[in-house]
């Protein structure tokens, strides 16, 4: 279990070094570059040349990444020339931002998800069933910025029930949450579902359950005593593994209903060429991705007695 | 790609169009693929020539020439953009999954077949790229090198190779395993014959699936990368740019961003039917997936 566990950790810790290379490579090879988006593109030849004297930018190449890479671990993350202030400074209460609304997100989609999954595959070929996979189907097909138009024109433009934006200007409101988390939810909501499902499905199919049946024990407790327990090992797993998704629509979304969060920081530094931002970003989307895999690959073990020895689960793998 | 695709077809055509969930899918994406391939005769306009600004949809302009589904800020018409914009998306997106599938077909074929430290080397690179979220990925790639068609393409196969490898690498693994590879081998058939003769055609069904999957998510990927304003450049009509330009005017003129949304979705939607309804009738022909 401890040698899985730090082999696991090891193979973490690799990948991510690689990727901190890659994400340093591309922003930082060039040191011309990287003066002028810090300078700007008036500076002058002899400003930029003091400036990557006077940091160190005409060390090796292989120096300066250690030394970036040192600056990263103690947190010395560097200025953002398109804020004005230490990245530190800005890149937290962003991250609690979409903090908020990746929670919200993750218990409104995940107890929906669930219950629709559950209630689907107890009954494999009813009506319930071949509603909630269309239904899945629709809405994880669609993507998150054209959901967002089209709930947008419905409670928005149509009906006039919520805000547009949620820009959160006076201070945080509930109301402003709605739309967003509804998007996010839409979209992962459904793949859950049809995890949840399938899962579900394949355990009302097996022969404990089937033995529960012949001995005269009630639905409920067939689903919730026999079923439930098993089914759930896979949407688990799965919910954690789905968090780098997550990111990804959060950033979509973030920017359509202008939500002052961690997508829309690394949109805006992306987009002004904010070098020291978008490494930060980088590297904080890439911990939070590791990390997930890593408590999702534990859950897994723990849920499933068979993998708590050796073997590798075949749904977790970082 | 296209000769596995035909050969499967060929031999599941029966089956696989008694499904309701194929033939709604790939009327959905038929539709698209159409407009994408006569747009110049069906478009009723030229996509990028200024008309009449601002026209709501199944009005007539100024000139008394008809706008089906209204025009932009700029006056162009959006049904013809929306026709035009089939192709973009048709081109690159087909472009970029097929480049993305050699590239995981061949890497997959080989960690799974030789495993040992090709394969260890080959897991270690996918495991590296796929702890980057996707679309973080996409805006550092096309942030670094500029947004263009071809750099869509090196990106999307950058981020979904790693995704194709594994099902590859697994289904190999499996394949490999049986009898008639071991035949195939004793026989003393070159690795690349065995590879491809033998063991890629019993992988296509799963395959076929997660084809029609991936073109939805690089579909998904090209229109988010548009909405972002990260796309084709501009003025190459493109759904997702169609709903970034129009998003500041939304709330007075929804027909702007409206349209190109059903686009993108019918075509994102009618790719998951018809991966759907093709695993289903596999499945109950008792083999694929």
């Amino acid at each position: 279990m401890l040698a899985a566990v730090l082999k696991k950790l090891a193979e973490v810790v690799g990948a991510m070094l690689v990727v901190s290379f890659i994400v340093f490579l591309v922003l930082e090879a060039n040191v011309e570059d990287v003066a002028v988006k810090v300078l700007g593109a008036y500076s002058a030849p002899d400003q930029r040349a003091a400036w990557l004297e006077a940091n160190g930018y005409l060390d090796p190449f292989l120096v300066r990444y250690v030394r970036w890479l040192w600056d990263f671990v103690t947190l010395d993350w560097g200025q953002s020339t398109l804020f004005r202030v230490p990245v530190t400074e800005i890149l937290p209460q962003r991250l609690a931002m979409t903090g908020i609304l990746a929670g919200v997100t993750l218990v409104v989609s995940t107890v929906l998800s669930l219950v629709l999954g559950i209630l689907a595959g107890m009954n494999e070929g009813s009506i319930t069933d071949r509603t909630v996979s269309f239904v899945s189907v629709l809405t994880t097909s669609i993507p998150e910025f054209a959901t967002a138009v089209f709930l947008s024109a419905i409670f928005v433009f149509w009906l006039g029930w919520l805000p547009g934006a949620s820009t959160m200007i006076s201070g945080f409101t509930a109301r402003e949450l709605v739309l967003p988390v509804a998007v996010l939810t839409l979209y992962s909501a459904g793949y859950l579902a049809r995890i949840t499902r399938a899962s579900m499905v394949e355990a009302m199919r097996s022969p404990y359950v089937r033995t529960a049946l012949m001995k005269g024990a009630s639905t409920s407790r067939i689903v919730l005593q026999h079923a439930l327990r098993n089914a759930l090992i896979a949407p688990v797993t799965v919910i954690m593994l789905h968090i780098p998704w997550l990111l990804s629509g959060v950033i979509v979304v973030e920017v359509f209903f202008a939500y002052k969060g961690f997508g829309t920081l690394l949109y805006e530094a992306a987009l002004n060429s904010d070098v020291f931002l978008i490494e930060a970003c980088a590297m904080v989307s890439v911990v939070v991705v590791v990390a997930t895999q890593l408590i999702s690959d534990g859950l897994y073990r723990l849920l499933n007695p068979r993998l708590r020895v050796s073997a590798k689960p075949a749904g977790a793998t970082a | 790609m296209t000769a596995i695709e035909t050969r499967k077809a060929g031999f599941r055509v029966p089956a696989v169009l008694k499904s309701p969930t194929v033939v709604i899918g790939a009327v959905f994406v038929g539709i698209w693929v159409f407009a994408a391939l006569f747009a110049p005769w069906i478009a009723p306009y030229d996509p990028l020539q200024s008309r009449a600004p601002l026209q709501l949809p199944m009005t007539r302009g100024p000139d008394g020439s008809l706008y089906l589904l209204g025009t932009d800020l700029l006056g162009r018409d959006i049904l013809s953009r929306l026709l035009y914009g089939a192709r973009a998306v048709v081109l690159w997106a087909g472009l970029a999954t097929a480049t993305a599938f050699t590239v995981g077909l061949a890497m997959g074929l080989v960690a799974g077949f030789y495993k040992g430290w090709v394969d260890k080397v080959l897991s270690f690179i996918a495991n590296v790229i796929l702890s980057f979220p996707v679309l973080v990925l996409y805006i550092l790639v096309i942030v670094t090198f500029g947004a263009s068609g071809l750099n869509i393409v090196l990106a999307v196969t950058f981020a979904s190779a790693p995704g194709i490898f594994r099902i590859v690498r697994a289904l190999t693994i499996d394949i490999a395993a049986q009898d008639y590879v071991a035949a195939a081998i004793v026989q003393g058939e070159s690795p690349w014959r065995i590879m491809v003769v033998e063991i890629l055609p019993n992988a296509a069904g799963p395959l076929v699936v997660d084809a029609c999957l991936r073109l939805g998510y690089t579909t998904i990927t090209i229109g988010v990368l548009g909405f972002l304003g990260l796309g084709l450049p501009p003025p190459t009509p493109d759904w997702g740019s169609m709903v970034n330009d129009g998003r500041p005017m939304a709330i007075a003129f929804p027909h702007m961003v409206i349209f190109p949304c059903i686009a993108i979705s019918m075509m994102t939607l009618g790719l998951s039917l018809l991966a759907d309804g093709i695993r289903e009738v596999s499945l109950k022909q008792g083999r694929g997936s």
